[in-house]
């Protein structure tokens, strides 16, 4: 059965349950109903495929964004994948509580001050200004050219850096290069651990 | 993995060691159980009865920390009984080699070790060879100096009566598995491996990986359909984070990250590039000079010239023999040492061994910049148990950003897939791609240096801006494409003509002249010729039955699937299981997988031999590369119940760095802490649990810290099901629920009960409130020798009721 057809199917059977509660109780029917009007969002989203952001057999995802909102309305296994054929564990299944639906997810840019007792907002051009600030100082006062024994190292051994094995490879390309080109040698990753 | 996840399908035996693969990677299971469904033999070895186990034919139980006894014995079951793969041990690995006379094995030790130093010299782990400097080999292997004699020696002391008084496992139990697993060494049957943290988080790590992969050496398990080391990455992407280096000991590609010693390129590149006396060798890793020269050529770009040694010295160079992993950055960091910090995406707070220092390194810190997309235990370390936050003078700033599904880009599953996927949705808020808060800060410290100079501005200054968007920010497909690597010329190569600005459609076109870039050489082929994403492949032709699926997405190396696959046939070509060929040499040239080596098979004219990143060419059953000994050992894990070794006088892995600072304490066979711990994950949550404590439909399945104890224990420590209890260890404690179940059992070690524990890992004080914290609070800051991996699966604690 074809993704389409699996959905069509769903659609008559969850009509039919529906009918199935008129008269007798109208809170299934309201969560039914809900479920439909999913349905019909799903017909018209758009869809992309993604990957599993847990543990690394690499499941495929479907990702539905809905076209009037913008936002993702439903995530579900991939029946294509090859290594999943549309299977998720209780994790991947759940992924859509990772996206904005989630209250708890971070939207903007903190700041704890030095013994400060709270987060403060701040934009992105006033942390970057502060972050590439404070490194460089570092990084002046701190860089070691040459080691004990005369040996040019061009290292620098008061800053450090972590993660990350969730980031997408690109992403770590990119630390992987900057971290190098600030003379970083502390780097370490969940890899190691 | 050497294999890929739907390859499991085809083995005969499964072992599963050191994983709880039913709940940590449920999806990969579904391909265990195809497997059975024909006829395969799942053996389950764990501490503890698990999902896992109950889907096994056959369980056993061993106390943690004891898997190189365990195997060990495997080892010498297998030679006993004569179950090895003849033709393969004597054609495919260095069994046949003569060791060097001086070479030798003693009280636990092996020659060259320096108690000072902590570390072997290894100039005796070395090969008998002749006048031409080529190893001598006794093919009969009846020579008492080959690698094979050596070997049955080494192993002879590992018989089931002392396995079993090490490891806990009842003798018929060992048997069991041993016979069950040993029938793999034949040509029509494959037997695989697979293995997750539960080898890896011990000082003796890499050395239990080893003694599986000699296992599967000598029952010719590896390169075939169905075989493997299969190793289960806990992490979506962490296959491909190693492969791109965010470890200070490599570059991208798994090239050693230069050292002081290596002062020039050329140096650095003699010291990488091994030579081989071995004709018959391949000796793929002689390339590395043009994976060198062609990565700093996509760092710097035109500023990288044969003239600069193309930039070699903008790269930091380390101390040659110094360790700078995860332990060692919070040991200095905690000795204050280090000022400034960077996190994006981890969560030490809760995930690296011994928290109560970790935790208290972060306060030492002037600042921490930590990027994620909840909040956690290392953002929100200041005002954690114990933190006065007015006390705390340490900066932080916690930098929103998108999550998975809100991203394009690639990521690496355990098989060595690279898969892309696609932005579903804009990242809510202020959140932005981790790789452009990198991108940010990046381009800020260029117009500071440019401005104001500052110390040694060269390599911030040329580092490529060629992966970056049109408005000058992160960009997933160009970062890709420069992964992938160009043609920086006009070239012709082996007959074919590439032009400027081309793709790299295959590392082998790769060249050490600075006319070719590439960011990452194992990925070069990712995008073929003409700039298609071959990561984004979803086809699902099948052209050899075994659900290789070579247009699905692409596989590194080259788009091969199994790796070492030529190890799968004969010296002639043929396949030893005709039924299940990944690969088969006909009229001239090989046909199935990409072939691991292009060149011909062994006994053609011009044929070599299959481990082609080996330099001799065959598979290590002796392994002089390693720091802590060319033949697996068992030794007691730092922390353990027994004040004696029972296999030799030396208690310890002799070759572990110890630390010493105020945190470090170490209780060994201590009445205080009688009760041997370990850690693992559940199904509903993720490492810990740093995204999935924040999700309502997960904590409501699995909703706070857990340990797990037998019936027998609850009963000595008067404790029931449900019971709050304190968890103590000689470094901290925590208080938790007491689970009390059949799925552990007591041991019988060395004549005596022995108890041992469970804690998931997944938990942590932020958020579920008062549901529990990090069980990483009790574990001990010690690493494997080789890996540095940390040993959060064997330590000792104590269990009380509240």
């Amino acid at each position: 059965m074809r993704r389409r057809q699996f959905l069509k199917m769903s659609c008559v059977l969850g009509a039919g349950v529906a009918l199935c509660g008129l008269g007798v109780d109208l809170v299934p029917i309201e969560a039914w109903a809900e479920e439909i009007k999913k349905i019909d969002r799903l017909k018209s989203a758009r869809q992309t495929t993604s990957v599993c952001c847990y543990c690394s057999v690499g499941c495929g995802l479907i990702c539905a964004t809905d076209e009037k909102t913008g936002k993702i309305i439903n995530i579900e296994g991939d029946p294509e994948h090859p290594v999943s054929e549309g299977s998720l564990c209780a994790k991947g299944a759940g992924m859509f509580q990772t996206t904005e639906a989630n209250e708890h997810r971070l939207t903007k840019v903190l700041y704890r001050a030095p013994n400060s007792d709270r987060w403060e907002e701040k934009s992105w051009d006033w942390a970057i200004d502060r972050i590439a600030r404070l490194m460089k100082e570092e990084r002046d006062k701190s860089f070691i050219t040459r080691n004990a024994a005369g040996q040019v190292v061009n290292r620098l051994e008061t800053l450090a850096h972590m993660g990350s094995s969730n980031l997408d490879n690109e992403e770590c390309w990119s630390i992987t290069a900057w971290a190098r080109s600030l003379g970083l040698v502390y780097i370490d990753h969940q890899a190691r651990v | 993995m050497t294999n890929h996840w739907i390859d499991i399908q085809h083995s005969d035996c499964i072992l599963i060691q050191g994983s709880n693969a039913a709940e940590n990677h449920p999806i990969s299971f579904k391909w265990v159980m195809r497997a059975k469904e024909k006829g395969a033999k799942l053996i389950h070895v764990d501490p503890r009865f698990t999902r896992t186990s109950a889907k096994a034919d056959f369980y056993a139980p061993l106390r943690s920390g004891t898997d190189i006894a365990f195997l060990g014995g495997m080892i010498k079951y297998i030679i006993d009984n004569n179950k090895i793969f003849h033709d393969y041990v004597v054609n495919y690995t260095n069994a046949p080699f003569l060791v060097d006379a001086k070479f030798g094995f003693k009280d636990g030790l092996f020659t060259g070790y320096d108690p000072d130093k902590r570390g072997y010299d290894k100039s005796t782990w070395t090969y008998q060879k002749d006048a031409n400097s080529v190893i001598l080999r006794d093919e009969t292997l009846k020579n008492p100096r080959c690698v094979y004699q050596l070997l049955k020696a080494h192993y002879a002391r590992y018989d089931l009566k002392k396995v079993s008084s090490i490891t806990g496992t009842p003798e018929k139990d060992l048997k069991t598995v041993y016979e069950m697993y040993s029938s793999t060494g034949t040509k029509d049957r494959a037997g695989t491996v697979m293995y997750a943290l539960g080898q890896t988080h011990h000082t003796v790590g890499v050395q239990n990986i080893r003694t599986l992969a000699m296992i599967q050496l000598l029952l010719g398990n590896i390169g075939v359909c169905g075989g493997g080391v299969n190793a289960l990455r806990g992490e979506p992407n962490v296959q491909g984070s190693t492969d791109h280096a965010l470890l200070y000991h490599y570059l991208p590609g798994y090239l050693s990250a230069p050292r002081a010693s290596q002062q020039t390129l050329e140096s650095y590149i003699k010291k990488i590039t091994p030579a081989t006396t071995e004709a018959r060798s391949v000796n793929w890793q002689s390339n590395y000079g043009k994976y060198a020269v062609s990565l700093l050529k996509s760092w710097y770009g035109d500023a990288a010239g044969k003239d600069n040694e193309f930039g070699y010295a903008w790269v930091p160079k380390a101390e040659d023999g110094k360790d700078y992993s995860v332990m060692t950055l919070f040991d200095v960091m905690y000795a204050g040492k280090i000022k400034g910090m960077t996190v994006f995406g981890q969560n030490p707070a809760c995930s690296i061994p011994n928290s109560n220092k970790v935790r208290a390194a972060f306060a030492k810190l002037d600042w921490m910049v930590h990027l994620n997309i909840f909040d956690n235990e290392t953002a929100s370390f200041w005002k954690g148990p114990g933190m006065d936050p007015a006390k705390v003078k340490t900066e932080v700033f916690l930098l929103p950003a998108s999550a998975s599904v809100e991203k394009a880009g690639s990521q690496t599953n355990s098989g060595r897939w690279i898969q892309w996927r696609y932005e579903a949705t804009k990242a809510p808020g202020d959140c932005i791609y981790a790789g452009e808060a990198v991108i940010r800060i990046q381009n800020k410290l260029k117009e500071l240096y440019r401005k104001e100079g500052g110390a040694f501005p060269e390599p911030i200054l040329n580092m490529t801006s060629d992966g970056l968007s049109d408005k000058g920010g992160y960009d997933a497909e160009k970062v890709a494409r420069l992964i992938n690597g160009y043609f920086l010329a006009d070239v012709e190569i082996g007959g074919k003509q590439y032009r400027k600005g081309d793709c790299v459609p295959s590392f082998a076109l790769l060249q050490a002249d600075g006319t070719t870039s590439s960011g990452n050489w194992i990925c070069a082929g990712s995008f073929s010729q003409d700039g298609k994403n071959l990561m984004q492949r979803r086809g699902k032709a099948d052209p050899t039955g075994l659900g290789l699926y070579p247009e699905w997405s692409f596989a590194w190396p080259v788009n091969r699937r199994v790796l070492y696959n030529r190890a799968s046939c004969d010296p002639t070509g043929k396949p030893y299981n005709p039924k299940r060929a990944v690969l088969e040499w006909k009229d001239g040239k090989w046909v199935g997988d990409v072939p691991d080596g292009a060149p011909p098979p062994l006994a053609a004219e011009g044929g070599k031999l299959p481990f082609i990143m080996q330099p001799n060419g065959v598979g290590s059953l002796f392994g002089p590369g390693l720091g802590d000994g060319p033949f697996p050992e068992h030794y007691e894990p730092l922390e353990g119940p027994l004040a004696k070794n029972l296999m030799s006088p030396q208690q310890n892995n002799p070759a572990i760095l110890l630390y010493k600072s105020d945190k470090d304490m170490v209780a060994n066979a201590d009445a205080r802490f009688p009760i041997v711990m370990t850690t693992y994950s559940s199904t509903e949550h993720w490492c810990t649990g740093a995204f999935t404590r924040w999700q309502s439909w997960l904590t409501e399945a699995m909703p706070q810290a857990y340990v797990e104890m037998s019936e027998e224990l609850a009963r000595e420590k008067g404790i029931t099901n449900g019971d709050k209890v304190r968890v103590e260890s000689a470094r901290g404690k925590l208080e938790c629920v007491a689970m009390v179940t059949p799925r552990f059992r007591p041991f019988l070690v060395n004549g005596k009960t022995l108890h041992q524990v469970g804690m998931p890992y997944n938990y942590g004080w932020r958020f579920p409130e008062d549901n529990g914290d990090s069980a990483n609070l009790l574990t001990p800051t010690v690493g494997d020798a080789n890996a540095m991996t940390p040993e959060y699966k064997a330590f000792m604690v104590n269990v009380v009721k509240v």
